[in-house]
């Protein structure tokens, strides 16, 4: 009998068939991997089965018997533990506390917190999990990827039967992965059942057990890692087989749109040149705080800076971020919902804010008529997958999100577009179309830079790749020359003596 | 795929929803008072509705961004009160409405101020210029009432056009113009945006800070235009006027639907809230209920209309 059974689930949201008659199957002691593309129904499927959406239709059944979970508390009693994609700490509080919350050990008589029982419980749950973070600090101050511990933590002291894990290494390096697989082995060993969400499929081939595909809502099937690969996992995920990954073109580059002289932000960036010329994508890699963003969003005129930046050869004061729009440089932002979506507005409403004034008429009425059609051809044009202009964009997928902003951006008809982490958050289909549209936009004649944590995308991309760190530009290298251990190089030190060291 | 214009039912429910309280609260009136529904009486009902409907309507614009204006009930006392004195100096009515109002506007400008270049949350700020502006007009009257102000400025508050009280034509072209910036006019989008998603209204190039301070002056010109009709009404300028507006012009845009953390709603539903109280107000007064309950019944329904409105959502 399996742990965990799940039948017939459907659930519909506004507009969406989010799951569609979907199955699911754990045993105890077994990592079961769901994998899909954004919007094919993964975060919802295990949001059901922690509480947090109640389904349409459908059946649960925990070691046989048929259960009823409304809310997170049902989940929790019946030991279904989730970390979420989307860290739920209390930023002011402790380590200790955020571990406990809700779930304090107290006096039974004077009803008082024993916070020394506490610290040392927690003490112990992240030395289980290998890492070293004193539980009394408070948990804005950590890094992102201490923080998600702390939220693994948090799921291990609840001390659940099944354990859902919702993308959790995206926030972390590679010896941090490492630590919680072996967390999760040793789960594994206790007989829980796992199950692990993620984009990364070298990521599911060495951990799971068995891998379930879900694309639209709907369950395409289900595969033992050991029997199957990628290039198998990828067609089920996309009904369809990736020819090309990186579907580079050459365009011949022409003038220099953008120069870049001694550009400096007190703290942030130091002494950046650099040219970008028409018909050009250019790479900015560089770990995490190598000041990638911070550049982009100087250039977009967010910061005060020092130094020049000309656009066709005429000198800019970018004072905001209108003037920058003004200018011709658009920047598309890494983080989509918190610095570029209006969730709760419309595709329309999105995508037209920024040239609501090409759409003005008398007594600064909005033409509604002229900018539905607008609309409308750059959802054709861009191929955005929604029911209607009127959609709110929180019901859209990861994908299609990112489109109404480069949407929306290319309304402005910059000469310049820096886009940053393009495809985060994005599942493979989706970003061949990112990367198709790039091209596109090259051949358009609009210069580009983009930002990338993803070495593969930056090579697969780019024509030209500066690689920042600590604010600075360490080095240049032309695609041709260009390897990951170069750009790897040049982004851990100033000199490479890094790499020789070893 | 067709530029297609779909209604959504959500929102639009969402406004019914008050519109069918206060139809409710109409019929159950006129069931228990035969009165309600005399012509005299309903414009008394729409006069008394309009002086809290525009302040409300100016505060619909604060509360959009995500903001909130305490300020407007001390800023209608202080500009009613200058506008007063200088009348009493003998100026023409027409230029001391106008100072009155342009006091009012420079008001809320100071409050936009605070809260843009000064980084102060909107409740201290505006917490603080109720407090100053109604210490000025203490200051300003000694703290007695200025009265007798001429036939010329009680047309604004007493006077009627084609039998139509002037207050109730007042909210009726506040109300067009608000509405036609808000739901027509690139502005109006902005000022949704800057309550929806603050950064990301920055990153689209909307000047976030310069739509705080356009609402914040909206708000300071409407508590200004409701000071000029109320104290043209009673002809009499009093320190106390409009002490407790603020909160009878939060109400009315809550009632009306709108998100006090912004974003959503808009001036209808803040109509039809400023009628519900004003409906309530009247009717409570025709069947004679003592105004101590009347506060606790007002109060009832306000948390059990809010409550409605959060269940649906």
């Amino acid at each position: 009998m399996p742990l965990l059974e799940m039948k017939g689930i459907c659930k519909q949201f506004p507009g969406v068939m989010a799951l569609d008659d979907v199955c699911l199957t754990l045993d105890s002691g077994e990592v079961l991997a769901l994998l899909g593309e954004n919007g094919a129904g993964k975060s919802t499927l295990v949001k059901i089965l922690s509480g947090v959406y109640t389904m349409d239709k459908g059946q649960i059944k925990i070691n046989g018997d048929i259960v009823d979970i409304r809310n997170v508390w049902d989940a929790m009693k019946l030991g279904i533990g989730i970390i979420h994609q989307e860290l739920n700490l209390i930023p002011d509080l402790t380590v200790y506390e955020n571990i406990f919350l809700g779930r304090e050990k107290r006096n039974s008589v004077t009803k008082r917190i024993d916070k020394s029982y506490l610290k040392q419980e927690s003490k112990k749950l992240l030395n289980r999990l290998g890492v070293d973070i004193d539980v009394e600090r408070i948990v804005k101050t950590l890094s992102v990827a201490e923080q998600q511990m702390v939220e693994i933590a948090k799921v291990l002291s609840m001390d659940c039967r099944i354990i859902i894990m919702d993308e959790p290494t995206d926030a972390l390096t590679t010896d941090e992965v490492q630590n919680l697989f072996k967390v999760i082995r040793a789960l594994k060993c206790e007989g829980k059942g796992i199950i692990l969400i993620s984009h990364k499929i070298e990521e599911i081939m060495e951990i799971a057990d068995r891998v379930e595909v879900l694309r639209d809502g709907k369950y395409i099937g289900t595969k033992v890692v050991a029997e199957t690969n990628t290039d198998e996992l990828i067609k089920m995920m996309v009904g369809r087989e990736l020819k090309e990954k990186f579907p580079k073109i050459k365009v011949p580059v022409s003038d220099v749109v953008l120069e870049v002289r001694n550009l400096s932000v007190p703290g942030l960036l130091h002494d950046i040149s650099f040219e970008l010329r028409k018909g050009e994508v250019l790479g900015i890699a560089g770990l995490v705080g190598a000041g990638r963003t911070e550049l982009a969003k100087t250039l977009f005129g967010v910061y005060k800076y020092s130094g020049d930046v000309f656009v066709e050869g005429k000198k800019l004061k970018l004072t905001s971020t209108s003037a920058a729009i003004e200018a011709g440089i658009v920047y598309l932002t890494e983080d989509r919902k918190e610095e570029g979506l209006f969730l709760d507005k419309s595709v329309s409403y999105n995508m037209t804010l920024a040239t609501l004034k090409v759409f003005t008429g008398l007594l600064g009425k909005v033409d509604t008529r002229k900018e539905a059609q607008t609309v409308s051809d750059y959802v054709q044009r861009l191929r955005i997958k929604t029911p209607s202009i009127s959609q709110t964009v929180e019901n859209l997928s990861g994908g299609n999100q990112q489109k109404v902003l480069v949407g929306k951006w290319l309304m402005t008809q910059p000469k310049i577009m820096i886009l940053d982490e393009p495809t985060r958050g994005i599942d493979v289909g989706a970003k061949v179309e990112i990367y198709n549209l790039i091209n596109e936009l090259k051949k358009n004649g609009i210069a580009i830079i983009m930002i990338s944590s993803e070495l593969p995308e930056i090579l697969g991309i780019c024509d030209r790749i500066l690689v920042m760190h600590e604010g600075r530009i360490t080095g240049c290298l032309e695609d041709n020359e260009a390897t990951q251990e170069k750009i790897m190089r040049y982004a851990i030190s100033t000199g490479g003596m890094y790499f020789e060291a070893n | 795929m067709k530029p297609t214009k779909k209604r959504d039912w959500s929102v639009f429910l969402r406004g019914m929803q008050s519109v069918i309280g206060l139809l409710g609260l109409c019929i159950v009136l006129s069931i228990l008072s035969p009165r309600f529904l005399k012509w005299g009486n309903i414009l008394n009902v729409l006069t008394q509705t309009s002086l809290n409907a525009v302040m409300a309507i100016g505060m619909t614009f604060v509360i959009l961004t995500g903001g909130i204006d305490l300020s407007v009930g001390s800023i209608l006392a202080f500009s009613g009160m200058v506008t007063a004195g200088m009348i009493h100096s003998g100026l023409n009515v027409w230029i001391a409405i106008l100072i009155g109002l342009v006091i009012g506007t420079v008001l809320g400008l100071v409050n936009g101020l605070s809260v843009t270049k000064g980084n102060v949350p909107p409740f201290i700020a505006t917490l603080a210029m109720m407090t100053m502006a109604r210490g000025a007009t203490l200051v300003y009257s000694s703290g007695r009432p200025k009265s007798n102000l001429g036939e010329a400025f009680g047309f604004l508050g007493q006077g009627k056009i084609l039998s139509i009280p002037v207050p109730v034509i007042i909210l009726f072209f506040v109300f067009i113009v608000a509405y036609y910036v808000l739901t027509q006019t690139a502005t109006g989008r902005y000022i949704y945006a800057t309550g929806s998603n603050e950064k990301a209204a920055k990153l689209s190039g909307i000047k976030t800070d310069y739509i705080k301070l356009l609402v914040y002056a909206v708000s300071g010109f409407t508590a200004a235009l409701t000071g000029m009709v109320v104290t043209s009404m009673l002809d009499s300028a009093s320190p106390t006027a409009g002490t407790g507006a603020e909160l009878d012009a939060i109400a009315a845009v809550v009632l009306g639907g709108t998100s006090l953390s912004g974003g959503q709603g808009g001036v209808v539903g803040t109509i039809i809230g400023a009628l519900i109280i004003g409906v309530l107000n009247n009717g409570l007064n025709l069947l004679d209920v003592s105004s101590y309950y009347q506060q606790l019944i007002k109060g009832i329904v306000i948390l059990v209309a809010v409550l409605i409105d959060r269940r649906r959502r």
